[in-house]
């Protein structure tokens, strides 16, 4: 799937910095007669976008925010790192202190009443008329789009609970549903009609393990089928799988965004090479004449950043004589991505 | 059955870069459409209808009092109009409406109006409404048609049950009017109608206060009870001498000027300036409710 998006090889730092940074490339247009930047390759594209609530806390910090069309965007972070306020200004429901927004290349909110029917979103949870069956919020939603059509409503709604599988609670007031039930409703309610954007704010709250899966699965689904996805999560590891593009928030700043594969590869891999303690020492000089910087010896388990193939690595142990009991690369983590960009664990709260 | 291997096919979408679609086009009609959910949704809530049933057992409860009482030496006290409703069932609907017009009705217009916007921020159901999208201001412009179709509707309970009811308790004849004058019964009921439409008309500049009060807070209950308090304070503001120069602008002090229809030569002047007061009071609220709605954070 990444081979169809714009290349972008290099994870970059992000911020106030980089926004200052000209842009020249060629998935994003520039409009001709105001010379802005229009992003029309750019599913989504955020300008310095900040906002400080009336209390003084700054929520979001100039963020630059760039997820390209087509592409699985995992907008992570912890609780309070913005995430939520970023996607309400991109909705137009919170209107930034300062800087820009587009969706699907349209300036927001002022292209709202275009851009938005192609956009399905999921915002800080699930939220329905309690009252009223999961249908008939459903109806209740399509009646409030100026732009759906009223002959499909029925088809569309019973289609969406079907493909979230809340066929047979359709009928139920939705103050009887789960809370995995509502998370699903949530995502019927995006899936309402063909969207070009998907918007979902942690869709994997409140839902056990299956249910994670399959909000995977559907997303992967709804990528293959060309839909955009930008979705939030402060789990590093539950969404990961299915990102094509990473973006990293902490405390209103975005700390990097880019192919997941890239920006997982810019911090070197570690090898484990695991031998016996008498050939220990032997092993960690090899490991040093290799050029392995930050050999980390633990009894028969030694451990160095790897910079060379790691079959270079065997062969030269074999080729020394160590005896080679195991040897495993080991990826360096999203989670530890976190820590060295942050100095900080990945679970704190603001 | 699961969100994986749901039968339903992928909902067809051009693939990757190719999804340039145009804007969706507006559908005729759907602002009635989106009207019509409104109401549905006012009128199918269980608060709500107990409401109009409670409102609608006043004129039950007043004629039955009136009923029992009318030979004992209770009868014929009260208010004008209440005394009069023995002698002619019509009369129960003035009789009931000026009841219900001090607390009642301010009540209902208050539920009603103040949880129009703060009733769906505390849901949370408000963010998705207008990302769907719906234009603030369209909303604004629906919840308000809706409040004042539940506030009219309530008064009109009031009306047609006080008018079967006094029919039926006291029979319907011509109306004697508060000058002595006669009228035909048809001229009666005319009269009487236009009593509920005033009413329900001096009920719509609560109805943009409470809209205001709305669109201020995510606590409907707050919005709620500070539109009934409006309404009280005006009209504790309106027995004060002191304050005579700023009655005639007060939100109440028309409301009991509908007794002009109970006059041979119905003063319209009256009621005129008792409608301008109203509509005043929705200019300068409804302009308040746009102008904080069309711009607030929406972080419900
Ligand atoms: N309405 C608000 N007023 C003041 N501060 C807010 C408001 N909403 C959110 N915040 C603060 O902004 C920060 C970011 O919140 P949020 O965007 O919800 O983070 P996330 O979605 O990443 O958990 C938090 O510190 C939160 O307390
Ligand atoms: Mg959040």
């Amino acid at each position: 799937m990444a081979t169809t998006l714009p290349a972008r090889q290099t994870p970059h730092a992000t911020g106030r910095a980089g926004s200052a940074e000209p842009v020249h490339r060629a998935d994003v247009a520039v409009d001709a007669a105001s010379g802005m930047l229009t992003g029309v390759d750019l599913a989504v594209r955020t300008a310095g976008l900040t906002k400080r609530f009336r209390s003084g806390q700054v929520a979001v910090d100039g963020i630059d925010l760039e997820v390209p069309r087509g592409s699985v965007y995992g907008f992570l972070g912890p609780n309070g790192s913005g995430k939520t306020t970023t996607i309400r200004m991109l909705l137009g429901l919170v209107g930034p202190t300062d800087g820009r927004a587009w969706l699907l290349g349209e300036p927001m909110p002022d292209a709202a009443a275009r851009v938005l029917p192609r956009v399905g979103v999921l915002v800080e949870g699930p939220a329905f008329q309690p009252y009223l069956s999961g249908a008939a919020n459903l109806a209740r939603l399509d009646a409030a789009d100026a732009t759906a059509d009223p002959r499909t409503s029925r088809r569309r709604t019973g289609d969406a609970l079907e493909r979230v599988g809340l066929a047979a609670a359709a009928r139920k007031p939705y103050r009887q549903y789960s809370l995995g039930m509502k998370q699903r409703l949530g995502l019927a309610a995006a899936l309402l009609r063909p969207r070009d954007l998907l918007v979902l704010d942690e869709p994997t709250n409140g839902l056990d393990p299956q249910g994670t899966r399959e909000v995977r699965h559907l997303v992967r689904e709804l990528a293959d089928a060309g839909t955009t996805v930008l979705v939030s999560s402060h789990l590093l590891t539950e969404i990961e799988q299915v990102c094509s593009h990473i973006g990293i928030m902490s405390r209103g700043r975005l700390l990097a965004q880019g192919e997941r594969s890239v920006l997982t590869d810019a911090r070197p891999a570690r090898v484990v090479v695991t031998t016996t303690v008498a050939d220990a020492d032997r092993a960690a000089a090899v490991l040093g004449s290799l050029g392995l910087v930050d050999v980390v010896r633990d009894g028969a388990v030694l451990e160095a950043a790897l910079g060379t193939p790691p079959e270079t690595v065997s062969a030269a142990l074999v080729g020394a004589g160590v005896p080679l009991l195991g040897l495993e690369v080991r990826r360096p983590s999203l989670e530890q991505l976190f820590v060295t960009l942050t100095g900080e664990g990945f679970d704190v709260a603001r | 059955m699961s969100l994986a291997d749901a039968a339903v096919p992928t909902a067809a979408m051009p693939s990757g870069s190719a999804t340039h679609a145009a804007a969706p086009t507006r559908v005729r009609g759907a602002w009635g459409r989106l009207l019509r959910s409104e109401l549905r949704l006012v009128f199918g809530r269980r608060r709500n209808i107990a409401l109009l049933v409670g409102l609608a057992c006043v004129p039950l409860l007043l004629g039955t009092v009136l009923f029992v009482t009318r030979d004992s030496a209770l009868g014929g006290q009260g208010p004008g109009f209440i005394s009069r409703v023995t002698e002619n069932g019509l009369f129960l609907v003035v009789a009931a409406l000026f009841m219900c017009l001090p607390f009642l009705l301010p009540l209902t217009t208050g539920i009603a109006s103040g949880d129009a916007i703060a009733g769906e921020a505390q849901a949370g159901t408000l963010r998705y409404l207008l990302a769907v999208p719906v234009s603030r201001a369209r909303l604004l412009g629906i919840k308000a048609l809706a409040t004042l179709a539940y506030v009219a509707c309530a008064v009109l309970a009031i009306a047609v049950v006080a008018f079967v009811v006094g029919a039926v308790m006291f029979g319907v004849g011509d109306v004697t009017l508060l000058s002595g004058t006669t009228v035909p019964v048809a001229d009666g009921v005319l009269r009487i109608a236009g009593v509920a439409a005033y009413v329900a008309l001096s009920l719509t500049g609560l109805v943009a206060v409470g809209l205001f009060l709305s669109t201020l807070t995510e606590v409907p209950v707050g919005a709620m009870a500070g539109t009934v308090v409006v309404a009280i304070v005006s009209a504790v503001l309106d027995t004060l001498p002191q304050l005579a120069v700023i009655h005639p602008g007060l939100l109440t002090h028309h409301w009991l000027d509908f007794a002009e229809f109970l006059r041979l030569e119905v003063g319209w002047g009256v009621l005129g300036q008792g409608l301008a007061v109203q509509a005043a009071w929705v200019a300068v609220f409804g302009a308040l409710a746009w102008s904080r709605f069309t711009t607030a954070d929406v972080t419900s």
